[in-house]
């Protein structure tokens, strides 16, 4: 069987599994949880290195006729943008389980039925990301809000209900405006060439301007609602307010990723005119989110909402290296998807022991962590260097690719963005100051530091975190082929230097 | 010529660091002694280099090393590369050097720290770091190194961090280093597009192929850079409040290397800056208004670090401004760097020592006399003295006037104005050097019976000592058989310009001296021939009151960036939840328009929303067949 769907039926398996398990066995469930989780993760290690970098077609794909009448095929294969986040979304589910081994239990619902979602959004994840039939796609992207609505609404804190509903009804508004444009991409299809949602034949469609833009915003609309652009952005502070920390990080983490995949897979592969038409309004929308983030996180009180607020200054970086059409904006980007995942990751999941043993969220009810628990103090502090991008750490990787991809050229938007890594200081360093430094406040005394648990989740991603930020290559390489494709099939080149390098003066 | 050894200057201290941040508190007993064996072993590696260099033919000093491919993108191509040329290696020996004996000083001021261990590993974390930014092949390296040693400083100046304003000093150190990067990153990005590459060699040689316009640019926005890293106007007020560290930080990273480094990144961009006049013009310019700047803060100080600090903003001042002037003036930029690396650490850990002995008092009012009972103190401290003023044959005297000819040489107003900033500055210099000198060492004795001053033990004097020879030896060495300069010439390309000489050396060391005297006795009159008050007096000038508060720098800050961006954030925050998010929740009632409705779906009911998703799904179904009937 194909390695896709090997991989998106065995976290079902184990839901499967699981669900057979009476629901006083939590602990088993968990364990189980995460040794499927751990096989998936291997499974697409394996993937990672069969996969061949020097092609730029799909690969791994497989494709069954699932419902003729309508030419729908179950059809799914990935290009080296696909696999990275399929690789960060398959390693950050162990650990987002083993972080969060407690994280179940304060839920209105059983332990297990919390892990039976967690497995089932892995599934519909990894389908997401590998879908090569438009209708597939969509059949994933709507099925993910239920387990997510679930695991925010039934397992948050605080507003959790109005939170998850607010996350449903955002989402869904998206996904209608898609819908909309799917069927009219159809229709058209069936008039050009035969009914079909083949994603390469809808490519080659033929239709007038008009028709193009409106049926592109259908689709970047819903995308710039997942992985949120300024001002489509208001439902994911409350959403990670309310969300427990291991659902944050596959939200922001993971699932926000689909919003910037679809941009790059959908929007630009199906709409190259429009895309170009609508660039410099994206681009103003991306600055804007990076500087509006930015400022918005450095305002806030509660530290769950400031790392909602790094992350959507973090999309508006990612966003501007898509449409800056250039191969270094473009890998960047996608570099910048997989090290926001872990960074993201590593910020809720050390915030979210800091904000358990406290039982508060509020960044004042901190201090002096640093004397008390070292180790856990530390591994917020590196997370927090990941968000504000310190050269050496992986993020800096991307955030630079993305910025020198775009001055080349868009300057304007690259100057404007690169304040954005003042404010990332900002952003950064007011919560480690008043959470880790300074006199311990009273009542933070007794905290207690990392266990072994907690170290064996934490240890994976500060080392990827840190490799990845001196040796990127093996990432850039799965990646740079796929980013080539892409702006090629859009229409662009990269625009060269000034200089002829052979001319002499 | 390739070399494999090029990287254990790094991996030595780096490894270092490694191990002593990941053992904790395992590694408490032995971890400064580990810790500055790495720092040693670096700078062997380092000599070992420097002589192989020495052995080789002039055009074949510079050793590479390439490590791996670092970022690969399109035309974007970045090797992990390293270069040690004749500029690095001076740097390398003064890193490594200085940061071993301050190492050594450190374990016994810090011997009664709980955390000394923890200190070795952000020292050892400098040295890499530093090291870095001097021996990357690369811009992009080099803003590895470059806010590596950002960190480092960040880290060590907060290394009390339990004490706020500490924590906020570090933070403040960051936050303005990062406007720098800024810079930094942009100057980048403007050389990519331009040149296509990013490295040292790639853009060396293309340089010349670009627009006047983009060398302008990039060397503003380099420029940016080095005033934040090496606290030049207008991003120099972070520097005081760095004081907050341990005084061996003090001497290593916020006097010989770390703030030094944006005299490198100039210098080392003399192909960029010799195209770009404009460029170069400004860097000379905010050379001669820091070294001022500083001057004029350092004359009203009564915190001894921080009296020591407003002098390195003006000895940098120096550099950049000897950096400012090109060809004629690269090579005594860094002459001045390396001896003020000498003498100001020496006379930083003099500080230390001080305050060792005295409590950690760090008023100066509260000292007076102390060198009857810290004589090793008061003389390498008085060495670093006679070298800072620029007494003949100390080794100020060779840098700085040199820096202060080739101003006035710069032809034209230029000249005329920058040297005669430059001379007006050493006049200050004298004067608020000379200043503290008395107050801590000579006079009556101003500090209470609490205070038991004693002289430190051997391995803090000792380093002490050492750095001390160099405050005077090191002028005389480099400028003997124009040594230094000669050794720079491959990458500096220095051509001496005579043409059209305003002063000449005699002229410009006499003026010099003249003023220095002055200055030496204006301060002799104020403070030894009268009384000293314990208390800073109160009624004072308005500039003395203005230099009392750095110039109003701080101040300037805050009015203009501070509190506009926190209004900003706050109307931001409100903004967020009454327009944005408050447009759609009225765009939610108006769609959905009956607030019965609305009740109904928000039920909290979860079973009621999965039945809509599987209405949608079915609708969706629907659709499509209804469309394709």
């Amino acid at each position: 069987m194909n390695m896709l769907t090997s991989l998106m039926l065995l976290p079902l398996i184990g839901a499967l599994l699981i669900s057979a398990l009476p629901t006083t066995k939590s602990l088993l469930a968990k364990q189980m949880t995460l040794g499927t989780t751990l096989l998936v993760a291997i499974g697409v290690i394996v993937m990672a290195i069969r996969f061949d970098t020097s092609k730029t077609d799909l690969q791994f794909v497989e494709t069954h006729s699932w419902i003729p009448t309508f030419g729908i095929n179950y059809s799914v294969g990935v290009d080296g943008i696909a696999l990275v986040l399929i690789i960060l979304s398959a390693l950050l589910a162990p650990i987002v389980v083993l972080a969060g081994w407690n994280e179940s239990s304060g839920g209105r619902w059983s332990a297990k039925t919390f892990y039976i979602l967690v497995l089932v959004l892995e599934t519909m994840i990894i389908g997401v990301f590998s879908a090569n039939d438009l209708f597939l796609f969509y059949v994933f992207f709507e099925a993910m809000l239920i387990p997510v609505y679930f695991l925010i609404g039934g397992y948050g804190t605080g507003q959790r209900n109005a939170a998850a509903v607010k996350f449903l009804i955002y989402s869904l508004l998206g996904g209608l405006l898609m819908l909309a444009s799917i069927i009219a991409l159809y229709v058209l299809s069936g008039e050009q060439s035969g009914h079909t949602f083949n994603i390469n034949t809808l490519s080659q469609l033929q239709m007038s301007s008009t028709t193009q833009n409106l049926l592109f915003l259908g689709f970047f609309i819903a995308f710039a609602i997942k992985a949120p652009l300024w001002p489509l952005h208001t439902w994911l502070p409350d959403a990670a307010q309310s969300a427990t920390p291991g659902t944050s990080v596959l939200l922001l983490g993971i699932l926000d990723k689909v919003g910037t995949f679809g941009m790059i897979r959908y929007c630009l592969t199906l709409f190259p005119e429009a895309s170009k038409t609508f660039t410099p309004l994206i681009l103003v929308l991306a600055v804007i989110s990076i500087i509006y983030g930015a400022f918005l996180a450095i305002g806030q009180k509660d530290l769950k909402r400031l790392i909602a607020f790094t992350s959507i200054s973090h999309f508006g970086f990612i966003t501007m290296g898509i449409f800056a059409m250039t191969s270094q904006g473009h890998s960047g980007a996608t570099l910048y998807m997989f090290n926001h995942g872990f960074s993201t990751a590593a910020l809720f999941i050390v915030g979210g022991w800091m904000m358990s043993r406290r039982g508060s969220s509020k960044i004042s009810d901190f201090g002096g962590l640093q004397r008390v628990t070292p180790v856990m103090a530390w591994s917020f502090f590196i997370a927090g260097m990941s968000s504000l991008a310190l050269p050496g750490l992986s993020s800096f990787v991307s955030e630079f690719l993305v910025l020198v991809g775009t001055y080349t050229r868009y300057p304007v938007a690259a100057i404007i963005g690169t304040f954005g890594i003042v404010l990332a200081a900002l952003y950064i360093l007011i919560p480690v100051q008043r959470a880790l430094h300074g006199p311990t406040m009273p009542g933070n005394e007794a905290l207690s530091d990392l266990n072994l648990r907690e170290k064996i989740a934490i240890a994976p991603v500060i080392a990827i975190i840190i490799a990845l930020g001196f040796y990127p290559s093996p990432l850039l390489n799965i990646i740079n082929p796929a980013s080539t494709h892409t702006i090629t099939q859009a229409g662009f080149t990269d625009p060269l230097a000034q200089i002829d390098p052979k001319a002499g003066k | 010529m390739t070399s494999n050894s090029l990287v254990y200057l790094i991996a030595l201290p780096l490894f270092g660091a490694a191990v002593l941040l990941l053992s904790g508190r395992r590694s408490d007993r032995w971890g400064h002694i580990f810790g500055t064996l790495m720092s040693a072993g670096s700078f062997a590696v380092g000599v070992s280099l420097f002589l192989k260099m020495l052995g080789n033919p002039t055009g074949e000093r510079a050793l590479t090393q390439k490590l791996f491919s670092w970022i690969s993108v399109g035309s974007f191509q970045v090797d992990a590369g390293l270069l040690a040329d004749q500029l690095s290696i001076c740097f390398v020996l003064l890193i490594t050097g200085v940061g071993t004996l301050i190492h050594v000083y450190s374990i016994a001021y810090m011997s009664h720290d709980l955390d000394r261990r923890r200190f070795f590993a952000y020292l050892n974390f400098f040295i890499a770091a530093m090291l870095l930014l001097v021996l990357g092949d690369s811009y992009l390296n080099l803003y590895v190194g470059w806010e590596g040693v950002g960190l480092a400083s960040y880290l060590l100046i907060g290394f009390w961090n339990q004490k706020p304003t500490y924590a906020t000093a570090a933070k403040k150190a960051f936050v303005a280093n990062r406007v720098g990067d800024m810079g930094l990153s942009l100057a980048i990005m403007i050389a990519f597009a331009t040149l296509g590459t990013v490295s040292f060699q790639g853009v060396k040689e293309h340089a010349s192929q670009a627009s006047t316009g983009s060398l302008t640019a990039i060397g503003i926005m380099l420029l940016v850079a080095a005033t934040g890293k090496s606290a030049q106007f207008p991003l120099q007020a972070w520097l005081g409040d760095a004081m907050a560290g341990p005084t061996p930080v003090s001497a290593l990273i916020h006097a010989a290397t770390m703030v030094t480094a944006g005299v490198y990144l100039i210098t080392r961009s003399n192909f960029i800056f010799d195209l770009a006049p404009t460029a170069q013009l400004a860097v000379a310019i905010i050379g001669a208004i820091t070294l001022l700047f500083g001057a004029i803060i350092g004359m009203a100080k009564d915190d001894i670090k921080k009296a020591l600090a407003a002098s390195t903003m003006s000895q940098i001042g120096y550099m950049v401004l000897g950096a400012g002037l090109g060809p004629a003036g690269y090579a005594f930029a860094i002459m001045h760097l390396l001896t003020h690396g000498f003498f100001k650490a020496g006379m930083f850990l003099g500080a230390g020592s001080v305050m060792h002995g005295m409590n950690d008092e760090v008023n100066m009012r509260r000292y007076g006399g102390l060198r009857k009972f810290m004589p090793i103190t008061f003389a390498t401290f008085g060495l670093g003295y006679l070298a800072i003023i620029g007494v003949p044959p100390f080794a100020g005297f060779y840098s700085k006037d040199k820096i202060i000819e080739v101003a006035f040489n710069a032809g034209g107003v230029k000249g005329i104005a920058l040297g005669t900033a430059a001379l007006l500055g050493a006049m200050i210099t004298a004067f608020y050097m000379t200043r503290v000198v008395i107050l801590t060492f000579a006079g009556s004795k101003r500090w209470d019976d609490k205070a038991h001053p004693h002289e430190s033990p051997f391995l803090m004097w000792a380093p002490m000592v050492l750095l001390a020879l160099g405050s005077v030896a090191s002028g005389f060495f480099f400028t003997h058989g124009n040594s230094l300069r000669n050794w720079l010439a491959p990458v500096v390309e220095a051509t001496p310009s005579h043409e059209g000489e305003l002063l000449s050396p005699a002229v410009v060391s006499i003026l010099a001296l003249v003023l220095v005297a002055i200055g030496v006795g204006y301060a002799i009159i104020k403070y030894l021939l009268n009384e000293v008050p314990q208390v800073a007096p109160a009624d004072v000038t308005v500039f003395t009151k203005a230099a009392r508060k750095d110039l109003l720098q701080d101040n300037f800050n805050e009015a203009v960036f501070m509190r506009p961006g926190q209004s900003l954030t706050r109307g931001l925050q409100v903004a967020d939840t009454k327009l944005i998010d408050g447009a759609v929740h009225g765009i939610a009632r108006l769609a959905i328009g009956s607030g019965n409705l609305l009740r109904k779906t928000q039920t909290g009911f979860v079973r009621s929303y999965a039945m809509w998703i599987l209405a949608g799904a079915i609708a969706l179904v629907a659709t499509i067949w209804v469309v394709t009937l």
